[in-house]
Formats: C-alpha cells, structure tokens, sequence
C-alpha cells in the first residue's frame, strides 16, 4: 500500500507529461489527479491504521561501495505518516484546484498546451516529496530534497516567457544549493564516524558521537554538535530560514497553487522534517540546538516585520510562511519535536488555504496581486472571504485561553491556536526567554499583517481599475471545493489531534510510538519501559500518573531524552505565558482594525514620518542587495579574472612560454600550405613514435 | 573466443582499412558507403563487446580475456581486462555508434572523417586493454593522431592553433612518460604490465643536488607518469587546452574528446600511478588533492562567465574530471568507485551536453550565447532533453552525474575535511553556471529574429540522443550496474595500494634502526 502511495504520483507525472498528446488534455489532467487522490485516500488509511510500530519497505539497491550500502526503500513510522497524509492531501486538492486556477492563464497564447505540464510537474513534485519523507536512508532522502528543488525550479519558472520567473527559478535552485551544500557535508561527517547513513545505525551511534570529537576544518568539534549544525544548514535552504531565506519571496513568481503546495504546506516544511527525523542526533547536540532556536526565533521576528509593509498579496503570505517555519524551528531547537510537527501539520492546512483563498482572489481580480488595488471585495466573493477568514482566524491563532474554558482537556480554538500556543508555551518552559519573546512580538505581528490583508482585500471602498472590480467573480467549484476541505482542517486540526501532539507524555509517545516509563520524583530512575503499543489499562484518566520518555535513539519515530521533561514543563508554565500569544493576537487585531479600517490615512502618514525604517523593512533589510554585493558580483568578477588573467595570461603565457615560438610558426606554415599539410604532420608523429619506441626496446634490451 | 579482445580492438580498424583501399570518389554514393560502413563496424564493434560485459567475472580480481603473442622485435603483443578497465571499453563501443550517427551531415571528405574515427575507435580500446608497456604506450600516443587531424581539418576557424596546443601539452606531457617507461624497464626487466604491477620499485629516500627527494625513485616515476596523465585529464593548470580543442572540433570531435579521451588520464592513474608507486603517490596525495579541489573551483569560476556554449561545457568538464582526481587520490573504496563512476557517467553526459550544442549549432552556425534565448517556445523536445542533461551535469540525485559526485566527495571527506569542504562548494557553482547557460538559451520569450523558423529535433538527432538518457537515468537510479562490476577489482587495488604503503612504512623503519 505504500508502494502505492509513492508511486502513483510518479505515474501520474509520466502519463500526463508525455501521454497527453495521446488521450488527450484534460484526460491527462483527470488521470493524474485521480492517481493523488489515490494516494491521498490511501495515505489515510495508513495514518489512521498506523500502530506505532516502525516498519521497513525495500524496493530496491541503491549505492552500494565497500562498507557504504543504501537502498531505495521506504521507512514507514508516525513522522512519515503524518507527512504522507499532509503531502498527499494538500497536493490532491492543489491539483484539483489547478482545473479552475490554469483554465485560461493569460501568459500563455492561443493553442499553446501548457496545463499537461504543469500537472506534470505538481505530481513529479508530490513523488519526490513523497520518497523525500519515506526515506530509510539520508542518500534516499538527499534525492527527494534535490527532487523537489528541481521541481520547485520548474514550477517556479513556469511562466518561461517571464524573465522575472526565470531568475527567481535560478535563486531558489541556487540558494538551496548553498544549503544543501552543508547537508551533504553532514551525511559525509556521519558516514565517517559511523560507517554508515541508514537511519537505524545512525540513531544507535547517536550516543557515541555525543562522546567523539571530529576534527573538521581548523579545529576538533563535538561530532554531534557539528553533524547537528551541517544538517541544519541544510534544513535553513530548504525551509528558508534566515540567510537563507532569499529565494521564497521570489518564489512567489511561480503560479499560485504552486505557491500553495510547495512553498507553504509541503516543500519548505521539509527542514522541520529533517530536524524531527533526525532528533536522536539532535537531542545529543545541545550547542547546534541553542543556534537552531535562536535562528528560528530571529526569522520569525524578521519575517514578520517584512510582513507588515509588503503589497503583493503572495508576498505577505510567503513572509508569514517564512515566519512560521521560524515557530517550527523553534520547538524543534527547544526539544519540542512534536509541537513542530504540530505546527507542520496545521500550518498545511492553513496556509494551503490561505495561498489557495489569495489564489481565488487574483483570480477573480485578473491576475492583479498588488492590494492597494483591492478593496470591498467581502460581497464579490463571498467564498473565498470566508475561507480566508477561516485562515486567518487560524493562523492568528484564534481561540479560547484555557483558564476560561476548555472541551475536557482540550483547548477550543481554530488549528494555529493550538500549536502555536504549545511551541510559545515550550520555548518558555525551556528557558529560551529570546526564542518566548521574539515569538510573542512575531505573533503580534502575523495578527496585524493578516488582518491587514483582510481588511485592505476585502473591506473599504474598491480602490483599483473600477472595470476589474466590477466583473470580479467568485472562482468555480473546483477552487472552491479545495478551500472547504482545508478549511476543515484549519477550524478542527488543531482540537482532534491536540492530545496525540501536544497531551501528556504517554499520550504523545504512543502516538509516535516511543516506549515511556512511570517517572518518579526526580526522573532519574524509570523502571522499565512499558511496551509501547500495550494499549493500557489507565487511558483516559492518568492525570495523576507521570510518565517519561524511555526509549532508546531509534525506537519510535521521535527521540527525547529521559530527562527532557519539556511537555510536562510546558503544560505548567504561569497562566500569564499560556495568555500571551492571545494578547498579542488581539493587540495585533485592533491595531490593523485601527489602521485599516478607523483611520485608513494613518498607514501612509507613518510610512512617511517614519521613512528610514519603512524603506528598510519594505526592502527586506536588503539581503538581496548585500547578497548581490557580496556573492553575485564577486564570484562573477573572480570567474572573470581567472579566464582572462590566470587561464589566458598566466598559464597559457607561462606553459606556452616555450610553445609561443613555436605556435605562430606553424600558424603561418599552414596558411600557405593546405590542410594536405596535416597529413604529412601526422605521417612524421607516427614516425617519431616508432624510432622513439624502438630505441627503448633495443636500448632497454642492451642492458 | 580466445581473441574476443583483439577482435573488438580491430573491427574498426579493418573496417578503416576497407574505406581507404576500397571507397573511390568523392560523390553522394561513396560518402553514403563511407557512413554506413563506420556505423556498421562501430554497432558490430559494440555488439561483440557484449560478449566481453556478459562474460566478465566481476568477481575474479585478476586480468579476464587475457591475449599474449609476439610481434615485432621481440615486442609482447599482450591484452587484457578487469574491473576497471572493462567499463571503459563498453564505454567507448556504446558510444562511437551514436558519434558516426551525429556525425552523419559530414560533407567535406566524409572517407578520411570515418576513417579517422574508425582508427580512434581502436586505438581508444587498445589503451584500456594493453597489458604491455609498449603497447599502451603505442595506442596512447598514436590516439592523439586522429583527435589532432579532426581537429586540424574539420575543426573551426581557429583550428590549427588548437591542434597544436592540444598536440604541444599532451605530446610534452607523452615524452616524460616515456623516460620513465625506459626507467622501468631498467629496474623491472619486463614491460608485462601484469608483472610490473606486482614489481616494488625503490622508494628509497635520495637527494640530488641538495634536493631532497621523499620515496625516491617512485617518486620521480610517479611524477613523470602524472605529467602525462595529468595534461590529459585535464588537471588544473594544464587544462587550458582543452576548451580551445572543444570550440574548434567539430561535434562528434568533441563528443569523443570528452566521453572517452580524457578519461584515459583517471584510467592512467589507476593503472599505474596508484597501485605501481603507491610510495610515490602518497608522498603527492595532498598536492593532487588540492589541484583537484581548485580545478572544481576555479573552472566552475570561469565557467559562470564564458560568452561560448562549448567552452562553458568544456570548463564544466574540468571541473567533472577534478571530482575524478580527488576520488582516485581518496585512495579508499568509494573515492576510487566514486572517480569509475563518474568517468564513465561523464562520458554519457558531456557527450550528451556536446550533441546539445551540436543539435542548434548545426541550425544556426553558432555558439554564441548571447545568439539565442526562448529556444523552448520552438523546440520543446529539445529545451526537455537539454534540461535532464543539465540536470545530469548539475549533479542531481536520480541521474548518473550525482553518484560519482557524492562517492568521491564522502571519500575525500575520509581524507582531509578542507579539500572536501572547498569542493563541495563546486555543487553550488555548477547549479549557477548550468541553469544560467540554460536560460540563456533556452527559456524566455523568443525574440531573436534569426530564430524565428529554427525547427525541433529531427527523428535521427532524438534517437542518438535516447540511448544516452535511459544511461544517464539508469546508471542514477540503479548505479549497482557499475558498481557492482567495479567492486571488487576496486577493493583489491585498495587493498594492494594499502598493504604497499604499510609494507613501505615498516621497511623504512626497519632502515632507520
């Protein structure tokens, strides 16, 4: 079955990218879309089913040198089940979606088939998305994460005939080149001490290599605090952390449900993943993890900011994704994997709907993405309007604080309250007061930018070309089906699996399938492991009992250590810390309402008072500039002067010293003479060689 | 088939030979025969050699198929294959077919051009076959004979100033290899390649004139040996040759350039460098490491801002060929495995990358970047298989080009961290100078008045170009096709190489005392 689920994607891609010329368009598109939701059913299934237990599938040999040995195989556990049914879900419904987005693109010419294609590239995308989680070993994964980099350039440069689309291709390829640059460093420095890159040696290496010193470079490292830090570097391409984080924006080039699928719900959580994945190692690298925090906290503060004064409804939209990766990692540096996951797993749902909502809007607007020129649209499209709401209400975080009210022991609220309010609650427990705070003010800010994109699309008078407005329309029910099943998700995510996330330890380790123990007092002795799929006796009414952590790096889907106490931290942490994310969230609510709505002229007075700062976020603190100054142009420079200085003057001037006598003599002889010339040349070589060959047989002989 | 080598060495030198005594005139008829002749002797050619892949005993570590006679003067007439040299040879037959093939619009003395061909065909498989000193030295050299006439008569404008820089670097280089070829026969007695595989030479520490010379004479053979190898690898900084020798070979001279020719440098290196002067390559190992690590830099520097299609693609094959240096001087299982790999996956890319230009060289009549740009809106077929192969050459996962990258870079990383560090920054320049080559030509909208009517890719130019992608995806998806071949020859020259150094070190202990 999974088998399945990885491969019909792949099908899907082949048929509809090279079949369609035989069984037509839209056959092509219905046969890849059928094949997803295949997938996405089947992947279900398998979620639902999951027992806990670690299962291994081998399809067949991969690279295999000495004591290196990798298969393609696929590793089945609840990290890669929660991303199967995120993936494949999100990835149907873009895909049906896609009917009504790509019907008539404008780019395009009369006749010129391009939806193929692009249905094409999404299912080739899902397929190596898909081999990318279910990998068993980092070469298998490594190929995914390549997989959907090339797929993402694809679909990024779409638009071919747009040399913005193609430059923004090229950044992102390159940009996650520089990450990956630092991943494929640390699945060498993990071969080397391990001897192998399979996830389960890897993961019973774990404690030895807390223990090993690497030298690497200049100096000896902790080996796993650096095999932590190279991986992660890796993790900030992929998911756009901080300094690397340059190519999303301009990602947003590629059409719109792309954006959805793979620069919001799938591809850019793939560094969360490979964080999670590889949490034996990372719970062993305190160091790497302090960097991971704070780095996660620092985008999520950044992005947020830029957020604020974007125009382009995508661009607002890609630096909030970009700032709720920074949440993701956050938990992960503190330790929390799963309220990571968590945030994973409902920031899919949100943002997909989000992306897809926007998508509804341009769509309805002509292809106008600037918000300036939006406004009054709430009757136009009535649809699309709520299920924004829906996803800004999630993504705000919006929900009742749990001193109030609760359902049982679960918190009631839309799926971003939920975990957003666990990895504050974690980064808080942890001691991380930089990562609390910085999270606290991004929250503040994503309330604000969010409600200003509400407000300024949907609310106020219509401010762009009056013609566009008035024949603004609500998008087909093929886009409108997709929003209502992720607006689903983005309303209950959050409350259904909250206890499975975010609950007690026992609950949270049979979820993942780690064992756990009866903790006493102090947590230093654990007794034995229960076994992890014992379906005990005390559910439901273990609120007296605590439990711990006790599985080995490997057992189960997650590694946290004995001692790593944090989700029983979290949960008591002082009411005013669980109540601050709300807080914020309203702060940010009233403020945009005040803005946007009360006193619509106050954003542009502010602008204007305060310019410097305005310029600076509206720029995006000028990576791009920094970058283009201090990479772009010197490596072109350098590449330059080592053609024409080192390869030209220097070693052809200097090897060539003797030869340039030579050169220009024959250069003239074979002027006059004809080519005929040559053969009289190559007569005299062979000539040479033989009364060379011979001296040395019969000299050689004569000793 | 006791001889099934010298048969697959000398089809296409027969078939050379009937051209010349046979094939009169210079009409449309006898160009016709002079092609189907070519393609016929180089298909036979590489149906025969089948029989040597099917026959081959990846696990036996020795010599298979091996030939001894004598010939003239006393000389030993010997051939022979194993692990590494086997995938070459199937290397060179699979690929000369499609090279007649994208050879066939050839209009200027189409008889000479085949016969050319023919005659590099079989002196490319006597060199990685040739047990005996002599003899390789014999098809090493005289293989440079028809690059240099290709070049020299169906080149480009600048043909002649190429030519001779290709002939000057690789003969200079040729003349080193030979004293040292002298050199062992002096000390060895014997020029059976088989023997002098197991022969130690002195690796005694000596000085001369104040120099002090660490492992002696091996050393000194080692070095002279390596100025061979080396020029025809190319190795930074004696590269400089081989971008000028591309832009002015025709296609398929340049195709057969980068395929086959210069993977008769890593070849070198793993016959003779590293298992007959182990002393002498490791007192080396980090100066070759280290040109290897700026060869992967430096090219792909100035690969970013060339203004010729093929001299981009020739500067990318520097960089290719750096990865192959630094997995063989990895010395260990997955750096030697990793360099195999990725010759012989680099012969089906950068041919393919070759043929790529050739394909809109042959419309346009030039290379000239800048002279294209929206060829997708036109050609679609080929901006898709221009696209794998850019891929491929980028080093993604799931085609050929990215496990010989990854084996060799895990192996240096065993090695020495900064050359692994400093090269692995080559996968980030390759992706910058490949995808800008690329949407320089192909993506955009298409503007350009001269290409208004350029047509896709004829039925002949998609079928040379078929066999080299179900390769290049096979060989990624499934590379236990080669390495499983390799394998165990790898291991045993691993483990020779690391006996002889241990071997060496007790020695010179034993010595000091």
């Amino acid at each position: 079955m999974e088998t399945i689920i990885l491969f019909a994607p792949l099908m899907g891609a082949l048929l509809c990218g090279f079949g369609w010329r035989i069984f037509g368009e839209a056959a092509a598109m219905w046969i890849a879309t059928s094949l997803l939701f295949v997938s996405a059913i089947l992947s279900w299934v398998v979620f639902l089913t999951f027992d806990g237990t670690t299962e291994q599938i081998q399809i067949l040999r991969f690279i295999e040198s000495g004591s290196l040995s990798t298969d393609w195989a696929i590793r089945l556990d609840r990290l890669t089940a929660i991303m199967l049914i995120v993936i494949t879900t999100v990835s149907s419904l873009v895909h049906l979606y896609s009917f009504g987005y790509m019907a008539d693109d404008p780019q395009w010419k009369e006749g010129e088939s391009y939806k193929p294609r692009f249905f094409a590239y999404l299912s080739f995308f899902t397929f190596a998305m898909l081999m990318l989680v279910t990998a068993d070993n980092l070469v298998q994964m490594f190929f995914g994460w390549e997989g959907v980099g090339v797929a993402s350039y694809l679909l990024i440069g779409f638009y071919y005939r747009k040399p913005t689309a193609n430059a923004a291709a090229i950044k992102a390829f390159v940009v996650n080149r520089v990450g990956d640059f630092g991943f494929a460093l640390g699945i060498f420095a993990l071969f080397f001490l391990t001897d192998s890159i399979n996830f389960d040696d890897v993961f019973a290496a774990a404690p030895d290599l807390a223990e090993t010193q690497l030298s690497f470079l200049w100096t000896e490292w902790n080996a796993a605090n650096l095999i932590a830090f190279l991986l992660f570097i890796g993790a900030m391409g992929k998911s756009a952390q901080l300094l690397l984080h340059t190519w999303l924006p301009d990602a947003m080039e590629g059409p719109t449900p792309v954006s959805a699928l793979i620069h919001a719900a799938t591809m850019v959580t793939a560094g969360v993943f490979l964080v999670c994945r590889m949490s034996p190692i990372m719970e062993f690298a305190p160091e790497a993890m302090a960097f991971v925090t704070v780095l996660g906290a620092t985008t999520a503060f950044f992005a947020a900011t830029v957020g604020l004064v974007q125009t382009d409804i995508k661009r607002v939209i890609a630096y909030s994704t970009c700032s709720q990766l920074g949440y993701m990692f956050v938990a992960a540096g503190v330790g929390m994997y799963s309220a990571a996951m968590f945030h994973l797993f409902t920031h899919a749902f949100f943002k997909a709907m989000l992306f897809l909502g926007a998508g509804s809007v341009i769509h309805a607007m002509h292809h106008e993405q600037d918000m300036m020129n939006y406004g009054g649209l709430r009757k136009k499209i009535p649809y699309t309007f709520w299920a924004m709401m829906i996803g800004t209400l999630a993504i705000t975080g919006v929900g009742i604080p749990v001193w109030i009210l609760t359902l049982g022991e679960i918190p009631i609220g839309f799926a971003g309250f939920h975990s957003k309010d666990a990895i504050v609650e974690s980064a808080f427990a942890a001691g991380s007061m930089y990562g609390f705070w910085a999270l606290v003010v991004a929250a503040l800010f994503t309330s604000f930018y969010s409600w200003r994109l509400m407000f300024l699309t949907f609310y106020g008078e219509p401010r762009g070309d009056k013609h566009t407005h008035d024949h603004a329309h609500e998008s087909p029910m093929v886009m409108i089906l997709p929003l209502g099943v992720l607006a689903l998700g983005a309303i209950f995510a959050g409350m259904v699996w909250y206890k499975s996330f975010f609950g007690h330890v026992d609950q949270v380790a049979t979820f993942y399938g780690v064992p756990y123990a009866e903790a006493s007092e102090h947590g230093e002795d654990h007794g034995q492991a229960e076994d992890d799929h014992a379906e005990d006796a005390h559910g439901g009414k273990d609120g007296e009992h605590h439990y711990a952590f006790a599985g080995a790096p490997g057992q189960g889907a997650l590694y946290m250590a004995p001692d790593n106490t944090l989700l029983d931290d979290a949960h008591k942490v002082p009411y005013w810390v669980k109540t601050s994310p709300f807080a914020a969230m309203l702060l940010g609510f009233l403020t945009a309402y005040w803005f946007y709505i009360k006193n619509p002229s106050l954003p542009g007075r502010l602008a204007e008072n305060q310019r410097p700062l305005y310029l600076f976020l509206k720029n995006k603190w000028y990576f791009d500039e920094l970058y283009n100054f201090a990479f772009v142009g010197p490596a072109k420079g350098l590449g330059r002067f080592l053609w024409r200085r080192g390869d030209g003057n220097v070693i052809d001037g200097g090897l060539n010293g003797v030869a340039m006598g030579i050169i220009p003599f024959f250069t003239r002889l074979a002027g006059r003479a004809q080519s005929g010339y040559i053969f009289t040349y190559a007569f005299a070589m062979v000539i040479g060689i033989a009364v060379l060959v011979t001296w040395m047989t019969l000299g050689g002989g004569a000793n | 088939m006791d001889n099934l080598l010298s048969i697959v060495t000398f089809i296409p030198a027969f078939a050379a030979l009937i051209l010349l005594v046979f094939l009169r005139g210079e009409d449309e008829a006898s160009m016709r025969n002079a092609k189907w002749t070519a393609m016929l002797a180089t298909s036979a050619t590489f149906l025969v050699s089948l029989f040597i892949l099917a026959e081959f005993d990846p696990s036996n570590t020795g010599f298979q198929f091996v030939e001894e006679r004598e010939w003239l003067l006393g000389l030993q007439y010997k051939m022979g294959v194993d692990g590494i040299s086997v995938l070459f040879v199937m290397l060179t037959t699979f690929m000369m077919p499609l090279v007649i093939a994208a050879s066939w619009n050839v209009t200027t003395r189409v008889k000479e051009y085949m016969i050319a061909f023919l005659l590099l065909e079989t002196l490319m498989l006597g060199v990685f076959m040739a047990l005996d000193l002599v003899l390789f030295y014999l098809f090493f050299e005289a293989g440079l004979i028809p690059m240099f006439l290709i070049i020299g008569i169906w080149g480009g404008a600048n043909r002649i100033y190429a030519s001779f820089k290709f002939f000057l670097y690789t003969f200079l280089g040729s003349v080193l290899m030979l004293v040292a070829m002298v050199g062992m026969f002096a000390e060895a007695g014997t020029t059976d390649i088989e023997q002098l595989l197991v022969h130690q030479f002195d690796f005694e520490t000596f000085s001369v004139a104040g120099v002090t010379i660490v492992g002696g004479f091996q050393t000194l053979l080692f070095l002279a040996f390596f100025a061979s190898f080396a020029v025809k690898m190319p190795m930074w900084p004696v590269h400089t040759w081989l971008p000028d020798a591309h832009v002015q070979a025709p296609t398929a001279g340049s195709v057969v350039l980068a395929a086959i020719l210069l993977k008769m440098g890593g070849y070198g290196f793993l016959r003779f460098s590293l298992p007959m002067f182990p002393v002498g390559a490791e007192v080396l190992t980090p100066l070759v490491l280290w040109m290897s690590a700026i060869a992967i830099v430096y090219t792909s520097l100035v690969a970013l801002v060339q203004e010729d299609m093929k001299k981009l693609i020739a500067y990318s094959s520097v960089a290719h060929m750096g990865f192959v240096t630094m997995g063989i001087f990895a010395a260990n299982q997955q750096g030697v495995d990793g360099a195999i790999f990725q010759m012989i996956s680099h012969g089906f890319i950068s041919g393919a990358l070759f043929l790529c230009v050739g394909v809109i060289y042959d419309r346009m009549h030039t290379r000239e970047i800048d002279a294209y740009g929206g060829l997708v809106n036109r050609m679609p077929a080929y901006a898709m298989i221009f696209m794998l192969f850019t891929m491929a050459n980028v080093g993604l996962p799931g085609t050929s080009g990215f496990v010989g990258e990854f084996l060799t870079l895990m192996a240096v990383f065993q090695v020495n961290t900064w050359v692994a560090v400093v090269a692995t920054t080559g996968v980030i320049l390759s992706a910058a100078y490949a995808l800008w080559l690329y949407r320089r030509v192909v993506m955009g909208d298409l503007i350009k008045e001269s290409l208004r009517s350029i047509t896709d890719m004829t039925p002949r130019e998609r079928w040379i170009f078929a066999p080299l992608v179900v390769m290049t995806l096979l060989l990624g998806v499934y590379p236990a096709l080669v390495l499983d071949v390799t394998g165990p020859a790898v291991a045993a020259l691993v483990a020779n190489y690391e006996t002889a150094l241990a071997a060496a070190e007790t020695a010179s202990q034993l010595a000091s005392n």
